[in-house]
């Protein structure tokens, strides 16, 4: 009985299984191969020997450089922003009754949004035609600033579209988590703390934040996970040949070693995919630690 | 007794400017996310002659046009990028749902060998980004000779351990008592899962559809590595084509009706089940 039982545990577990070990177990384990086999040849599956050289390339690979370089700024830029905002909106939202269903959904919407098609709405907006300054540059203008063009132009320029985008993209999640999180916030806190004339920063400060700080939390880790992978926002903006825009990120790098133009090196693509979740894990960690010490677990 | 009338009035003053404020922030923020939708719409219905005469672009026109559509569906295969999508969406969500079941089905109710080292392996994947992986999945889907077909494109994404842990737990709140009247009524387990857990964990059920079928609709970066053939371009990476080299010169109204049809789908799925999307994704979705 107790073999039919196995039997017929794995066999409901085979096709998962399956895809799991042949779609992630493996490349997991190839991706580290990959990266220390030098000199891989995509067509004859050869390689010349065993080393550091993928891990040394990419690291004096200029593109490369490029490529963490625009990450970090988009990560340290967009996380506190959209964090920042998020919470802003969900303390309003919280803070009315009527129309909040409908803001919120509202809010929401860019989330089930494609990001490809939605950035070139952006990058519309922003772009500078041979007919037309575009919209934000007109409204620029208005107050008396001359246009600037934000997705060909000046490196900051297109920095700034990109945070601005990234945070329109990121927002929708952020603020319905921190909405829920402010509204399961017993009421009897904030009563007691109004009967003792307690003001509305410190009520802030020492019952709401302290409440919400897992939910804050989780939201600073992932969003952290999620700035380190951008991309397809930054292609929705900036086409695909990001390396001549100056603009690629390190997932588009790792994308772009695979395929594309300068694509064919799988174990470069590899090494700096390591390098990234490397990163990503460290950032995680530090967070990790930092929350034990900050956050109120009820 | 004047003196606290004054306080009174003085308080609810301050309370109508708070919550001022807080409209005029809240609103605000609206219009930040709804203007880029009223944006695309708007230019999709301005025909390519007076988009381009508008040096200072109007905010609403009074001669709409579809020619811009018309456009968007001939100049461009965007009714095959639209029927590709939609396969891809059923057939990797169709997959996807029997794994996802099939898998929860065994974690959460029969018993077997083993069965806790690989659910522990499962929930540490969960771990891993995509981006490890990518690389050869890549290789292999190359070398399998599957560049530019729909298996290749539906296979590596057909599971999802996420989903597997999220209907696990909603399968474990079943009462076992249901399970053993069933055996005693002689009812075999695959029934039991079809006609009394798949019904009750309904809900559940229909968040991971939907958000499956999100994140398939917007899946970008796996069909752009898969694909290069413009017979198997999904809607994300036709929009990317309709933008660089798209309709042969810098059709802006033409490009936006495209990216509103691509859009519509979504936003009208959205705003029927936007209860469930919402629930669903804070319950553990992430953007991507």
């Amino acid at each position: 009985m107790y073999n039919r039982n196995n039997l017929k545990g794995w066999l409901y577990l085979l096709p998962a299984l399956a895809f799991v070990v042949v779609f992630m177990v493996y490349p997991l384990i190839d991706v580290f191969i990959y990266s220390f086999e030098e000199s891989y040849n995509f067509a004859s599956q050869t390689y010349t020997g065993i080393g550091l050289y993928n891990y040394s390339y990419i690291l004096h690979d200029p593109y490369f450089l490029q490529a963490v370089k625009n990450t970090f700024i988009l990560v340290i830029i967009t996380v506190p922003l959209s964090t920042g905002i998020a919470l802003l909106i969900s303390l309003a939202l919280n803070s009315i009754k009527k129309l909040k269903d409908l803001f919120q959904t509202v809010f929401f919407l860019p989330y089930v949004t494609n990001t490809l098609a939605v950035g070139l709405v952006f990058m519309i907006l922003f772009k500078k035609t041979a007919y037309s300054e575009g919209l934000i540059n007109l409204l620029l203008n208005s107050i008396g600033i001359s246009s600037i063009d934000f997705i060909e132009g000046p490196y900051w320029a297109k920095m700034f579209v990109l945070c601005f985008y990234t945070v329109w993209v990121v927002l929708p999640f952020k603020i319905l988590i921190l909405t829920s999180a402010l509204a399961s916030v017993n009421k009897d806190y904030y009563n007691v703390a109004r009967i003792d004339g307690t003001s509305k920063l410190r009520i802030f400060t020492r019952i709401t934040l302290p409440m919400i700080s897992p939910s804050l939390f989780y939201l600073i880790i992932t969003g952290f996970i999620g700035a380190f992978k951008a991309y397809s926002d930054v292609v929705a903006l900036f086409g695909t040949d990001l390396n001549a825009a100056g603009m690629n990120t390190i997932v588009g790098y790792v994308y772009d070693m695979l395929y594309g133009n300068s694509g064919g090196y799988p174990s470069f693509a590899s090494a700096a995919a390591l390098v990234l979740f490397a990163i990503v894990l460290t950032i995680t960690v530090i967070n990790l630690l930092v929350s034990r010490k900050n956050v109120h677990y009820q | 007794m004047d003196k606290i009338k004054e306080l009174e009035r003085k308080s609810r003053a301050r309370n109508t400017a708070w919550t001022v404020a807080v409209f005029a922030l809240l609103v605000l923020w609206a219009v930040i996310v709804l203007f880029p939708f009223y944006w695309m719409l708007l230019t999709s219905v301005k025909s390519y002659a007076s988009y381009n005469a508008e040096y200072v672009p109007k905010f609403f026109t009074l001669s709409p046009t579809i020619e811009n559509y018309v456009q968007a569906f001939t100049a461009v295969p965007l009714a095959k990028y639209f029927v590709n999508t939609i396969i891809f969406t059923i057939v990797t969500t169709g997959l996807m749902l029997i794994i996802v079941v099939l898998s929860a089905f065994a974690f959460s109710r029969l018993e077997f060998k083993g069965k806790n080292l690989v659910f522990t392996l499962f929930l540490s994947l969960m771990m891993i980004p995509n981006e490890l992986v990518i690389i050869t999945n890549f290789v292999t889907i190359t070398n399998a000779g599957l560049r530019n077909s729909f298996a290749g494109l539906i296979l590596p994404s057909v599971t999802s351990v996420f989903y597997i842990y999220l209907l696990k737990e909603n399968f474990e709140q079943i009462p076992d008592e249901l399970y053993k009247a069933a055996k005693v009524d002689g009812t075999s387990d695959f029934k039991y899962l079809w006609k009394v857990m798949i019904p009750i964990c309904r809900p559940t059920i229909v968040t991971v559809v939907i958000l499956k079928v999100i994140e398939c609709w917007n899946s970008y970066v796996w069909p752009r590595l898969i694909t290069d053939d413009e017979n198997y371009f999904l809607v994300s990476n036709g929009i990317q084509t309709i933008r660089e080299s798209g309709f042969g010169r810098e059709n802006i109204p033409a490009m936006m009706a495209a990216v509103v049809v691509i859009s519509v789908p979504l936003i009208i799925l959205f705003l029927i089940f936007h209860k469930k999307i919402m629930e669903g994704v804070s319950r553990g979705g992430t953007k991507g």
